[in-house]
């Protein structure tokens, strides 16, 4: 059965690891449904964050895959339950639609979106939230015209007590210092 | 005045790029590379011109040739091979053998020549962009642009491409970067804070196998290469005979065991046989050591083994549970794992279990052995009769290296082979062409052993040119071709599942003799019986190369056969 899944990757930064990473997608002809590449929390590693629906058969083996590029120190996968996400959505509106009624205002205001600037032309507004959220913005605020319409990839934290890949570094660590020493 | 005695540090040297590369290869103990220069590695070839007496360079005919020369030498000796390919045509030109190395888990590095770096992108003379061409077949791969970064990133891919799963790796030098100044010092990789190569290993697990193990009544041992790419067929030994627990061979896993133990039960697979497909379907329980459950092995995954218990001893974790579900994983290097289970092991006999393989030998020596090894009378010489009269000769001493199609197989099945690391075949991608530079190869790296390679007519055309490497290099590797003027496992598959209609498989093809003698190769054809054990003895006892053409059955087969997809327990024999 089909549900959707959270990779969550580490590296060391490299160039071309992306497209590592995405041939693994390819050669399976699995769909990237959203992909976040960013600085994690230690320095000096990259942490990438990709959406997939899928399989949990398929997911385990290609978090394993992923896992075994030599630049990747660790990758993990969680379903939803597992994690508190956020994407976050821009929408370009024309500013009359704000001056002719108070109907987009009441929208921005249910939606808990808010306006980030208004030119003579038009107002752009942003709304985080999960993807059916600003979807359903996006459906309120078309009926006045949506000139443009973007969308991040998701971003996430998982909902354990401690960050497992901190716990593998400092395993990794340890090897390195025995290394060294013999 | 006083002098104290400090410990000598080396200072750095400044050489150029270039032969920084030459450098670092000697002092990570490379003494051979196989090659074809370029104009993107001028350089390079410029610096080796210095070091001919302490860097053997093999000059191969095409760029496939070297790479599958640096295979056949990696499986050979357990060594890294190297290749040295100019860019564009030549780097591309590796992209095969890159492929065979990443499904054969070969170590491999092999150095690509690119434009300078300030012309990157802009489709100079023959720029193509390599890393990204072998980004899906390596294990890793990367682009030096500066001249000190080129030892540093050697000594990283020699450490990538030997240790853990081995594997390909591909790095990319540009020519500015060859050509620049750098101040040398060697320091070895043996560490990557990214990559753990041999996972943790589990007391628990090793615990549990033995436990499983000894309360078998029906154990079967599947041995796949991790074996012999971790040096543990002594180790393998130990443990089957503690356990009395048969065994048999995938095809990458030949020669971990001596085809003469009495617990060899031969080779697993399509073309593998009957007893051991039978018995996987019969067994309780089913321990995999260093074997990844490849489609050719387990035919339809649902069917497979349904009844037994799994025991999976890996290197790579990615390769758990992918085609074959593992009751219990044993992680870690088999040279480790392998002891800690055998200590473990209670002594048992299984004496029942491993007689009842032979109801299933008979009928498989009865139904197709005797019908390869004893053709009638007036019919042409099969290709088991050419294996076995080589192995009446060499008594299986010899590094049998074969090309891919029926010849393979029936190589596979029936060659005699005693030692570790004889039997070098291209077994995951199937490449035609890898045969001939591969026993040069091996034969390179193993210089006292006896080469020998199987190479049918198809597949010898596709690097026939490397004749001109054995030529030039003096090469003393014993080719014995099986012609059939076919493409004879497509005709095979045409005959029995495309109703015979032989679309594009019959071979026009030259006289071979004259190719061979051309390249000063001392030859010999065959097409009696008769005369068969009088050319093996002379292919044998040549101290040179020796070039042996047999002509074979036409419409010969290879059984048994499971058909693709099928059930490992639904076997053709005839």
């Amino acid at each position: 059965m089909n549900q959707e899944f959270t990779i969550t990757a580490f590296s060391e930064n490299s160039i071309g690891l992306l497209n590592r990473i995405t041939i693994i997608f390819t050669r399976r002809r699995l769909n990237i449904e959203s992909l976040t590449v960013s600085a994690s929390a230690i320095r000096g590693i990259h942490k990438f964050t990709i959406v997939v629906n899928t399989t949990r058969e398929q997911i385990e083996k290609v978090t394993l895959q992923i896992e075994k590029l030599v630049e990747v120190l660790k990758a993990y996968y969680h379903v939803n339950e597992e994690l508190v996400y956020q994407e976050i959505a821009l929408y370009k509106v024309p500013t009359q639609a704000l001056l002719d009624s108070s109907e987009v205002e009441h929208i921005i205001r249910r939606f808990g979106a808010r306006i980030l600037e208004v030119t003579h032309d038009f107002a752009v507004i942003e709304k985080t939230g999960h993807q059916d959220e600003t979807a359903e913005l996006f459906k309120a605020l078309d009926a006045f015209g949506v000139i443009q319409f973007t969308r991040s990839g998701r971003i996430s934290i998982h909902r354990e007590k401690t960050e497992a890949l901190q716990e593998h570094l400092s395993h990794v660590d340890r090897i390195s210092r025995r290394r060294h020493l013999t | 005045m006083t002098h104290t005695t400090e410990p000598s540090i080396p200072a750095p040297e400044t050489i150029s790029g270039a032969e920084a590369f030459i450098r670092v290869l000697l002092d990570e103990g490379i003494d051979t590379i196989f090659g074809y220069p370029g104009g993107n590695v001028i350089s390079i070839y410029d610096a080796l011109y210095h070091y001919t007496d302490r860097l053997h360079h093999i000059l191969t005919r095409h760029e496939q040739g070297a790479v599958h020369a640096a295979q056949g030498y990696a499986r050979a000796t357990g060594k890294t091979g190297i290749v040295l390919a100019t860019s564009g045509p030549g780097a591309t030109n590796l992209v095969t053998g890159l492929a065979d190395a990443l499904l054969d888990s070969t170590p491999i590095v092999c150095i690509t020549g690119q434009v300078a770096e300030q012309v990157l992108g802009s489709d100079g003379f023959q720029e193509t962009d390599i890393i990204g061409i072998s980004m899906p077949v390596t294990k890793w791969n990367f682009q030096v642009t500066k001249a000190k970064d080129i030892a540093p990133a050697i000594s990283k891919a020699l450490y990538i491409a030997h240790t853990g799963r081995p594997g390909p790796v591909l790095i990319d030098f540009t020519a500015n970067a060859q050509k620049e100044m750098c101040s040398y010092l060697y320091k070895k990789c043996n560490f990557i804070r990214s990559y753990i190569p041999t996972p943790h290993i589990s007391k628990a697990s090793i615990a549990e196998a033995a436990d499983l193990i000894n309360h078998a009544e029906k154990p079967l041992v599947l041995v796949g290469q991790g074996v012999q790419l971790s040096h543990a067929e002594p180790e393998l030994r130990e443990f089957i005979e503690k356990g009395n627990l048969p065994a048999g061979c995938t095809l990458m896993g030949l020669s971990s065991l001596p085809t003469g133990h009495p617990l060899y039960m031969g080779m697993l697979g399509m073309h593998g046989q009957m007893a051991l497909n039978k018995k996987t379907n019969e067994c309780d329980v089913l321990i995999a050591v260093g074997m990844r459950f490849s489609s050719r092995i387990i035919g339809a995954a649902a069917a497979y083994a349904p009844q037994a218990k799994v025991i999976h001893l890996e290197v790579d974790p990615s390769e758990i549970n992918r085609s074959i579900a593992a009751d219990i994983p044993v992680l870690g290097n088999m040279k480790r794992t392998l002891p800690m289970l055998t200590e473990k092991l209670e002594a048992r006999s299984h004496r029942e279990w491993i007689e009842s393989f032979k109801t299933w030998q008979d009928f498989e020596y009865d139904k197709v052995v005797r019908k390869q090894m004893q053709p009638e009378a007036g019919s042409r010489i099969t290709m088991g009769e050419v294996v076995k009269a080589f192995g009446d000769v060499d008594r299986g001493e010899a590094i049998v290296v074969t090309d891919v199609g029926q010849h393979q197989m029936i190589a596979a099945r029936y060659a005699r082979m005693n030692h570790p690391r004889s039997f070098i075949t291209s077994g995951g991608l199937g490449t035609m062409g890898f045969g001939l530079p591969a026993a040069i190869g091996a034969k390179v790296g193993c210089p006292d052993r006896e080469v020998v390679l199987f190479v049918g007519d198809g597949g010898i055309q596709m690097t026939i040119q490397e004749f001109g490497t054995i030529l030039q290099n003096r090469i003393p590797v014993k080719i014995i071709l099986l012609n059939n003027s076919f493409l004879g496992m497509v005709r095979q598959w045409q005959e029995l599942f495309y109703g015979k209609r032989y679309s594009c498989t019959e071979l026009e093809n030259p006289d071979f003799i004259r190719i061979a003698q051309a390249y000063g190769i001392a030859c010999r054809r065959v097409t009696e019986r008769e005369d068969l054990p009088g050319a093996m003895q002379e292919l044998c006892n040549s101290q040179e190369a020796f070039f042996l053409e047999v002509d074979v059955e036409k419409e010969g087969m290879v059984f048994p056969m499971i058909p693709a997809g099928a059930s490992i327990d639904q076997i053709l024999y005839e």
